[in-house]
């Protein structure tokens, strides 16, 4: 059977069980709506988590990214997993233990004031959308390059699935779909990297297999990849070529904006006491890291691979693999010296960097362009880092069933971190705006009437950014751990470890944050990208990375602030003890 | 007795949280250019520990903390003789 019609089949098949949990696990209450009735195993929870976690991004981009930046794609590997430490030592238990429904619910109580869940709900929002629009753009891309679905139509699918469960079934349905979107997802991306690795290195297992020699010699991967990288003019793969403030900055943006992403916090809610909470957190890192600890495996048998199968080679012989990612528009390759060889080397290939193809072809096959090719060096490939694990089973010549396994898992990843995201949107507008800010009197059943209106909403104009994507999703991921990190993280942490903190401290530390820290990426992002290079930076920290400082910039406004008003009133300090106690 | 159990609940933090700053940014950013003297298999030692050993000791302190928090807590159960 051909890797189409198998695709079909696996995805078919995987939103078919999708849809049949939804319907086994309907919500009958706003409780099973927003928060599954707290009846979740730690372990079903702990998967659904790393489903939830594990986005379009971490399936389909993350390896990629690693596989060009090298060493520095370490800030990811370690931003995007020891978040959870924090998370399981500092937050999750205590937010259980406090026993609400959102995030800004606890923000809201336990500064005593509408404001600060106000801006809690704001953040919330910008941080969830933004995220959102990124996971659409993986859906639309599985689609058109492996279904030969029209884009749009591929996201309307997605949507009317997510729409479907989420709808229906609230965070229950969620869920247990997540869970087994978590089986599909991680079988998808380690049957793949077992294959690879035990091809390149005869080492079935990936997290090894990296550190090994390559089969029939003694050489070591890495310093394969190293030595070739360098031959190529690239930086060696093993090699920071950010400065150490920078690589500090982002990991700690990324951990503790992890820590502050509230469809992550929300998980925690989900379970039957503390003592689960801490313990699904744990199970959700297991479950992470078995993803996260092969990434960098297939990382650099994906590097080695592409180089190997396309430098020097002729481009009429070139893999089926590289025309039909070129026909989709994300390879392109101008031939500088007209000799018919890809050459692949360090530099941009084209000017503007990204392709603008027009119709015709060129003299040996390849799609024109309209760009002049960069002269500053003699590097012949456009490559778009967002198809390298994608690509991967088919550079490395698996089977086509794998080729469709891999494809069910990226939908899977995608919608499952899509679902999640639009239950926090819509809770955070029926539960915080509505009920308790601006509707208090309406019962449960409207309120989960409204809950469920946002939530199609949401889905609605999510379904928006993937049919109409934004430019500006790559940019905007650095913006959304920004914010949590400047923001949320802060206002929980400092809820339950200082009592002092009164709502004037809380609300200046989470504007300042919010405000010092947009300005900075905007300012380098949207406004001044001409000048965004390490020079201009302030103390050479790159936009990705300041989300760290407006943290540090909203503890010491928090502190400073909260002692020129008057301490929380007694309900407060009973409410953090309470938190507190066993 | 309250104070008790949240002084022991943050002295278990805050070891957690000095280990895992040094396991990241410690082993696998300030000094990770040091370690890369040393190598175990094909691995430099501080490439390593960026890609691979920081997330497995992430995992384990995790365990770690359910285990003492645990323990704690059944301590704290038993003399209050109150389930909470």
């Amino acid at each position: 059977m051909d890797a189409q019609l198998l695709t079909y089949i696996f995805v078919g098949f995987s939103f078919a069980l999708y849809i049949g949990i939804a319907i086994w696990s309907r919500a009958s209450s706003t409780n099973d709506f927003y928060i599954a009735g707290k009846g979740v195993h730690p372990i079903a929870n702990g998967m659904a988590t790393a489903a939830d976690w594990m986005s379009a991004a971490s399936f389909i981009s993350m390896a990629g990214l690693i596989a060009f930046l090298g060493k520095d794609g370490s800030v990811y590997l370690m931003g995007w997993t020891g978040g959870y430490v924090l998370l399981a030592l500092l937050l999750a238990p205590y937010l259980r233990k406090f026993g609400q429904y959102t995030v800004p619910d606890f923000i809201g109580t336990r500064y005593y004031s509408n404001l600060a869940r106000l801006v809690a709900v704001l953040c919330l929002i910008f941080i969830s959308f933004t995220y959102v629009a990124g996971q659409m753009r993986g859906v639309g891309i599985v689609f058109s390059r492996f279904l030969e679905v029209d884009i749009n139509l591929g996201v309307i699918i997605g949507m009317c699935i997510v729409f479907f469960y989420a709808v229906l079934g609230g965070m229950k349905g969620i869920t247990y779909t997540q869970v087994a979107q978590y089986c599909v997802l991680i079988f998808a991306y380690l049957v793949p990297a077992i294959f690879i690795s035990i091809l390149m290195t005869g080492n079935p297992i990936p997290q090894l297999g990296f550190g090994d020699t390559i089969v029939n010699s003694d050489t070591y991967l890495l310093d394969k990849l190293d030595k070739v990288t360098g031959e190529l003019g690239f930086n060696a793969y093993t090699e920071n070529t950010k400065t150490k403030i920078d690589i500090f900055c982002i990991t700690a943006a990324l951990m503790f904006g992890t820590a502050g992403l509230p469809h992550v916090i929300v998980r925690f809610f989900t379970v039957p006491k503390v003592s689960d909470a801490r313990k699904s957190a744990g199970y959700a890192l297991i479950f992470i890291a078995i993803l996260y600890s092969t990434a960098p495996a297939v990382s650099a048998f994906a590097r080695m691979n592409f180089i190997d199968s396309v430098q020097e080679v002729n481009y009429q012989e070139a893999p089926g693999w590289f025309k039909n990612w070129e026909n989709i528009g994300l390879i392109a390759w101008k031939d500088k010296n007209d000799d018919g060889l890809i050459q692949y080397s360090a530099g941009n290939a084209l000017n503007e960097v990204k392709p603008k193809f027009n119709n015709n072809r060129g003299s040996f096959g390849e799609r024109a362009l309209d760009n002049e090719p960069d002269m500053t060096n003699s590097n012949e490939v456009y490559i778009d880092r967002d198809i390298m694990v994608l690509a991967n089973p088919e550079i490395a010549k698996l089977p086509a069933w794998v080729i469709a396994l891999v494809a069910a898992g990226a939908l899977a990843a995608a919608l499952s971190t899509a679902a999640g995201l639009l239950l926090v949107i819509s809770a955070s507008v029926s539960h915080d705006l509505l009920k308790k800010t601006f509707m208090p009197s309406i019962t449960e059943k409207q309120e989960l009437f409204y809950a469920r209106c946002s939530a199609a909403v949401a889905i609605f104009i999510a379904g928006l950014f993937g049919i109409y994507p934004p430019g500006f999703v790559a940019q905007v991921v650095a913006f959304a751990f920004g914010l949590a990190a400047a923001t949320i993280f802060p206002a929980l942490f400092m809820g339950i470890f200082y009592k002092r903190l009164n709502k004037e401290g809380a609300i200046a530390g989470m504007l300042a944050g919010l405000v010092v820290t947009s300005i900075y990426i905007i300012n380098f992002k949207f406004i001044n990208t001409n000048l965004n290079s390490s020079e201009n930076w302030f103390l050479g920290i790159s936009p990705e990375g300041f989300g760290f400082i407006g943290m540090i910039i909203n503890f010491i406004v928090a502190f400073s602030v909260c002692y020129f008003f008057k301490k929380p009133p007694d309900s407060v300090n009973q409410m953090v003890d309470n938190l507190r106690n066993p | 007795m309250q104070k008790n159990y949240w002084r022991s609940n943050l002295k278990i933090v805050s070891i957690l949280l000095i280990i895992w700053f040094l396991v990241s940014f410690g082993f696998g950013i300030i000094w990770s250019d040091f370690l890369d003297q040393f190598q175990i298999g094909g691995f430099k030692l501080g490439f390593w520990f960026a890609q691979q050993g920081s997330i497995y000791f992430f995992v384990l302190l995790i365990f770690i903390y359910i285990y003492l928090m645990n323990k704690l807590d059944k301590k704290y159960e038993d003399k209050s003789g109150k389930d909470n």
